[in-house]
């Protein structure tokens, strides 16, 4: 049997962060661990365990949607030079963050 | 509801002030309970927007990571969101429901009027995704301690 602790020795696990709007689709969870060696493959990962997240993260193309912004530690994936097929380590952190913005006009 | 203690919801009617004619930002921490957006802490934010300050907001994505993480080691979350529209009313505009995303969020607005903060107004951003959101009118309860001087 399988024990989060030899879990630990095997697999990756690192951390997505769930903004507060978000957290309706992950049962009110604010982080969540998952096993994965790239960008990409995490937040396939997250969406696969929570389905209700994907049409909140991507748009019909299969794209992140503009106003959604995904920071591996303190970086924009969007100007990492391998984008979402940057491998990540188990210390690694994902922030799932929509952008704030607006104005009087 | 918005829930706010009077000195955090005048901070943030200051913060109007102090960046007149340009518009203030920053982001509500605390907690949501039973449809209640408590706040127990504002945060200045910077407006990245410095081509346009004057009738546009944007809080770096980066600030915002940083705020949260502030947030989660007080065991709070982001309830809201504030800025200020210099000589303009204290309600949402066209650009300000095109750039909410914060379903479940309190954003205020407060009119600065000639460098004074005026009227302040809370919108709930409801509905369930881009699709459907809408802004509802939310009412403000001010907390003022007590003992707290005059």
């Amino acid at each position: 049997m399988t024990n989060k602790n030899n879990k630990k020795n095997y697999w990756r696990d690192m951390t997505i962060h769930i903004p507060t709007p978000l957290r309706t689709y992950t049962n009110g969870l604010d982080s969540i661990p998952v096993t994965a060696g790239t960008v990409g493959d995490a937040l396939q990962e997250l969406v696969t365990a929570y389905p209700g997240l994907k049409g909140n993260l991507f748009a019909a193309d299969g794209k992140l949607r503009s106003f959604v912004n995904v920071y591996l530690n303190e970086e924009d994936i969007r100007y990492l030079s391998e984008k979402e097929a940057t491998p990540t380590t188990p210390t690694d952190e994902l922030t799932i963050i929509p952008s704030i913005a607006g104005g009087c006009r | 509801m918005l829930r706010i203690q009077f000195s955090d919801y005048e901070a943030l009617r200051e913060h109007g002030r102090q960046t007149y004619p340009h518009e203030c930002c920053g982001v509500l921490l605390g907690r949501s309970v039973d449809g209640v957006n408590e706040v127990e802490e504002i945060v200045e934010a910077g407006n990245t927007r410095t081509d346009s300050a004057h009738n546009r907001y944007n809080i770096a994505p980066v600030e915002l990571i940083r705020i949260q993480r502030q947030a989660r080691a007080k065991s709070l979350d982001i309830v809201g969101f504030y800025h200020s529209h210099p000589d303009h009313p204290a309600q949402w505009s066209a650009t300000d429901i095109a750039e909410a995303h914060w379903l479940g969020c309190s954003y205020v607005i407060t009119k600065v009027a000639d460098g004074k903060p005026d009227v302040t107004n809370s919108f709930l951003l409801r509905g369930t995704g881009e699709e459907d959101k809408f802004f509802e009118d939310e009412p403000i309860e001010i907390l003022v301690a007590v003992g707290a001087s005059k």
